[in-house]
């Protein structure tokens, strides 16, 4: 299974923090601009499209399709990569986990799984809806 | 201003050896720049300029000039991953036509092979770089990256393993004639999708060597490259462009050389139809394709049709490509392919290639590179090179 490959704790700074902290809640943050209204990821503190510096944080619906993935096979724990296309427009990097890799495709509809790193707060994951 | 003619390739040396046990990092980057000043006829007192990008720490551009003795008036260290050398190529151009140097270096080297690195399959580390936390919890490696741009040209467009098993086919015949080459066999496409899945859908045979090696380059202003006694490749088209996620807005299904090259192909003066050869940064076999779509040699989701059946094979196809075997068969020094590319199309350019794989009057040629991760960030470079 996936979920037995150790996940290294992301390392968060001053203007992630908020997201990571999210994440310890079960909810999945992203940055939505006051001033154009464009959502982006990953999340930063000045908006890449428009530059202002009015970012908010908003939580996630969690649901999301896969735009791509890739099973990494040439490893002691095969898991699967992805980018998964969320309600809210953005792509995020992520793993497809709890399911037969096999059976992973493009433009399958997903949501949200936490997932514990080692000895940091969990990350965002996501698993086929049945 | 343009710099189309102001600048020449003069000198190129590709280092022979693909295992270095025996050689420093620092050797191989000094060997490799004595074999191409010699190529040139020059000597290191006339160079006056040093590139180079992506050394370990301590090993940057001002301790190699001081390894070598090099008295410079001008130094740069940009780093676009493997794409570096061919952007080098275009930046020593417009330092030469800017008149801040005359005779400029570009050197590569590395022992991915001797250091024993997984560089396919193991996951990047994580870093202090702003996106790292948001991805090296996933496993991103280089093979999955490249992957995920695969399945999804696949998705979109069709494309399938056999198509990409082509560029591999393509490869393995050139390389069959390079005697440094690691991989000499010819293979087929059956062999390519017989290979182990390495990252679904790329096999083993669709991703390139781990190699050790090097190579340089010597850029030289007219004036210079007219006094020596080679043949003459006149530098005449360079573009470079990023491309990363994009806030979010991932597109995995074109690469910047969709920027990259229509610059250079304007410089230039040329178009597509126009090159006789073409180097194409061939980290796995799905780097080729794209990039070929993107410079425009045939319409965005016909790479698959475009490199099937032989197309890349010189003396067979319409656009023979890496005839050295590439970094799919030949070597990829330092994990970067960049620097090789801009040797074999100097060695077509100067009819120079192996005789079984040299291109009839071939006068104009194109060098392009990806380098970072197509997956996620990387840099374009596309350079285009004209024989006087």
């Amino acid at each position: 299974m996936a979920s037995e490959r150790k996940i290294a704790a992301p390392a968060p700074n001053p203007e992630t923090e908020a997201f990571w902290d999210g994440a310890k809640s079960g909810k999945l943050l992203l940055k939505k601009c006051a001033a154009c209204g464009a959502v982006h990821y990953y999340p930063r503190a000045i908006c890449p499209f428009c530059f202002s510096d009015r970012t908010q944080w908003q939580e996630a619906t969690g649901e999301g399709t896969i735009y791509s993935y890739s099973v990494m096979r040439r490893v002691p724990i095969p898991y699967a990569i992805a980018y998964v296309t969320l309600a809210e427009g953005i792509s995020m990097m992520t793993n497809i986990v709890d399911c037969d890799l096999d059976r992973v495709r493009i433009g399958q509809k997903v949501k949200l799984v936490w997932k514990p790193s080692e000895g940091g707060p969990p990350v965002p994951m996501f698993t086929p809806i049945s | 201003m343009s710099i189309k003619g102001k600048a020449y390739v003069v000198g190129v040396y590709e280092h022979p050896t693909r295992k270095a046990d025996d050689k420093s990092l620092a050797q191989l980057h000094a060997e490799s720049a004595k074999g191409a000043i010699e190529d040139a006829g020059l000597s290191k007192s006339d160079i006056d300029a040093y590139f180079l990008a992506g050394e370990p720490p301590g090993l940057n551009s001002l301790s190699m000039a001081d390894y070598m003795g090099l008295k410079l008036r001008h130094v740069d260290s940009t780093d676009t991953g493997g794409s570096s050398y061919i952007l080098h190529v275009g930046h020593a151009a417009e330092a030469i036509a800017a008149g801040k140097c005359r005779i400029a270096l570009i050197t590569l080297a590395g022992r991915p092979r001797s250091e024993g690195m997984a560089t396919g399959t193991t996951a990047r580390a994580a870093t202090s770089a702003p996106e790292s936390q948001f991805e090296a919890p996933f496993g991103p490696a280089t093979a999955n990256m490249y992957a995920m741009c695969a399945m999804r040209h696949m998705y979109e467009y069709g494309t399938t393993s056999e198509q990409l098993a082509w560029i591999k086919v393509a490869a393995s015949h050139h390389a069959q004639h390079n005697k440094n080459a690691m991989l000499r066999e010819v293979v087929t496409v059956e062999d390519v999708l017989n290979s182990p899945l390495i990252a679904d859908p790329l096999h083993r045979l669709d991703c390139c060597v781990i190699s050790d090696g090097g190579g340089a380059i010597i850029v030289a202003a007219p004036e210079i490259a007219r006094t020596l006694k080679r043949p003459r490749v006149a530098v005449i088209g360079h573009g470079e462009a990023p491309k990363g996620q994009m806030g979010g807005h991932v597109d995995l299904t074109y690469s910047g050389a969709v920027w990259s090259g229509p610059a250079a192909f304007a410089e230039a003066g040329v178009k597509p139809a126009d090159i006789k050869y073409a180097s194409i940064y061939d980290s796995f076999t799905i780097t080729v394709l794209m990039q070929i779509e993107d410079l425009g040699f045939c319409e965005k989701g016909e790479g698959g049709k475009f490199v099937a059946d032989g197309n890349l094979i010189s003396g067979q196809g319409r656009l023979p490509f890496n005839t050295d075997g590439g970094g799919l068969c030949n070597n990829h020094p330092s994990n970067r392919g960049g620097l090789t590319k801009v040797i074999e199309a100097v060695r077509q350019l100067r009819g120079e290639a192996h005789p079984a794989v040299q291109v009839k009057n071939c006068n104009l040629a194109l060098a392009h590179g990806t380098g970072g991760s197509l997956g996620t960030r990387h840099g374009a470079a596309t350079l285009i090179m004209e024989r006087e």
